[in-house]
């Protein structure tokens, strides 16, 4: 048995929450702040032990807030803006890259989407339409990496001029308002934190290997079944990535077309959907912490569906990168169930996993899986669940 | 001096100007929410995006006057006026 963390923290369309163990197998919710608004994520950083959540106001924009007193009490942090003079090609759905006639647009910070940290206080915010901030003082102030936003494969520079004049970056449904690419997976490799891999909605996975100063594509052997080139190097639409800490070579992503897994640190992937299983769509993957073959999901119907497989709501487990699937049922709703799971609504810590659902279903196995209970039932619509 | 008076909405996430009479000195719109901001910290980009643009969702009155530069902000705010810096009833 693996140690696991007592405390989860959970980001909802209504508010924050935290799923406390206060005995074995009993947890209990309470919310926590921020009643009434968008949390995109919430997480605590295990540097300074300040909790961080992405809000997004309806109407008055998306906010960082923080906690200091283990969520007791919250407060605005600094802001994340998008410096003047950031632009972006705007490339609508269904544009053809080589026909589409470029739009320019002015980068306005619309959601705040993933938070993860390194050492000596560098903390990472993932956003829509497609910046990655960086903070080198614990979140105290946040500048925009430019490598990666002037990145050729988004058209260069465009601070200096016009650029290429071609995006292959695309956006995601999920950008609140303007169609836009979105940053939603944020992976340090706890051997060389100056080696990252970030994955975007929709272009691909990106690495760097030097903090930061240069990128390059990660999406050799993704495969994709909505553009003419289904090899294209660019145009990906990982919808979760995640590494083992333990084994960072070994990396899991759940894409929209399919589960993807990598034993190369994201040089090659293999995809690795059993459809026969039902695993094939989702959002969300979780990978074991010591033992990088072993990872889980939770599998949706379709993107066309994007429920569950048949009423039926399970977890897949491989224990062997992605060779074969368990599918684990035991204590989920098997009939009339519909929940959806967002990306960051599953994580684990240790044996213990849990998951969060759009139907404001919370559920907990502390077996790894192979059994699950439900812990919270009515709440709001459920975007985030972490480990705190 | 320009008389502010903001929705309850915000008083939510800047408690202390719950009660306060809001007088600025201020010829613009923008400048209304600079002095807003230099009061309350934080609050102009409750108000506007980081480009200095009114955001979607937001309203604000001179007046019964609705803000017609919802980008820059450049109406003048005459002496003694008021500012009504509301939410925007957008439907639902």
């Amino acid at each position: 048995m693996n140690a696991s963390s007592d405390r989860i923290l959970v980001g909802t369309r209504k508010g924050t929450f935290a799923l406390e163990r206060r005995s074995k197998q009993q947890w209990r919710p309470a919310l926590l702040g921020h009643a009434g608004v968008v949390v995109n994520f919430v997480v605590r950083d295990p540097g300074t032990d300040t909790l961080w959540a992405a809000l997004g106001h309806g109407h008055w924009g998306a906010k960082l807030s923080r906690s200091r007193d283990a969520g007791k009490t919250w407060q605005d942090a600094p802001q994340i803006t998008y410096p003047e003079g950031a632009r972006y090609l705007d490339m609508p759905p269904g544009a053809d890259p080589g026909q589409a006639k470029p739009a320019f647009k002015s980068a306005k910070l619309q959601k705040l989407w993933s938070i993860a940290f390194g050492p000596l206080g560098r903390m990472y915010v993932g956003t829509i339409p497609g910046g990655l901030f960086v903070s080198d003082d614990a979140g105290e102030s946040f500048a925009l990496n430019l490598p990666l936003w002037n990145h050729e494969s988004r058209g260069g520079d465009l601070f200096q001029g016009e650029g290429s004049g071609v995006s292959h970056w695309f956006g995601t449904p999920a950008s609140e308002g303007e169609f836009a690419p979105g940053i939603h997976s944020i992976a340090i490799d706890p051997r060389n934190p100056d080696r990252l891999l970030v994955a975007i909605s929709t272009a691909g996975v990106l690495e760097t290997t030097d903090g930061g100063k240069t990128w390059r594509s990660r999406n050799r052997g993704l495969v994709m079944d909505y553009l003419p080139d289904p090899n294209a190097e660019w145009g990906h639409d990982p919808h979760y990535l995640e590494l083992c800490p333990a084994q960072p070579d070994h990396v899991w992503q759940q894409n929209h077309c399919g589960v993807f897994y990598s034993s190369d640190g994201a040089a090659t992937w293999k995809k690795v959907s059993q459809p026969t299983c039902g695993v094939h769509f989702g959002f969300p993957v979780a990978v074991d912490a010591e033992q990088g073959k072993t990872a889980w999901v939770v599998p949706g119907k379709s993107d066309m569906q994007r429920t569950t497989v048949d009423g039926g709501l399970f977890v897949a487990r491989s224990n062997d990168g992605g060779e074969s699937w368990q599918a684990l049922r035991n204590g989920l709703p098997q009939q009339d169930a519909y929940d959806v799971v967002y990306r960051h609504a599953l994580d684990n810590s240790g044996d213990t996993l849990a998951f969060g659902s759009t139907t404001g279903n919370l559920y907990v196995s502390e077996d790894r899986g192979e059994s699950w209970q439900s812990v919270g039932n009515n709440l709001p619509p459920i975007y985030s669940v972490r480990f705190a | 001096m320009v008389k502010v008076e903001l929705t309850p909405h915000l008083f939510t996430f800047f408690p202390d100007l719950k009660g306060r009479q809001l007088l600025v000195a201020a010829g613009t719109v923008a400048e209304v929410v600079r002095k807003l901001d230099e009061i309350a910290p934080g609050i102009g980009f409750y108000i506007c995006d980081e480009r200095g643009s009114l955001r979607t969702h937001v309203n604000i009155f001179i007046g019964e006057n609705r803000v017609g530069d919802r980008q820059r902000l450049t109406d003048a705010v005459p002496e003694g006026s008021r500012v009504y810096i509301m939410q925007a009833l957008s439907g639902g």
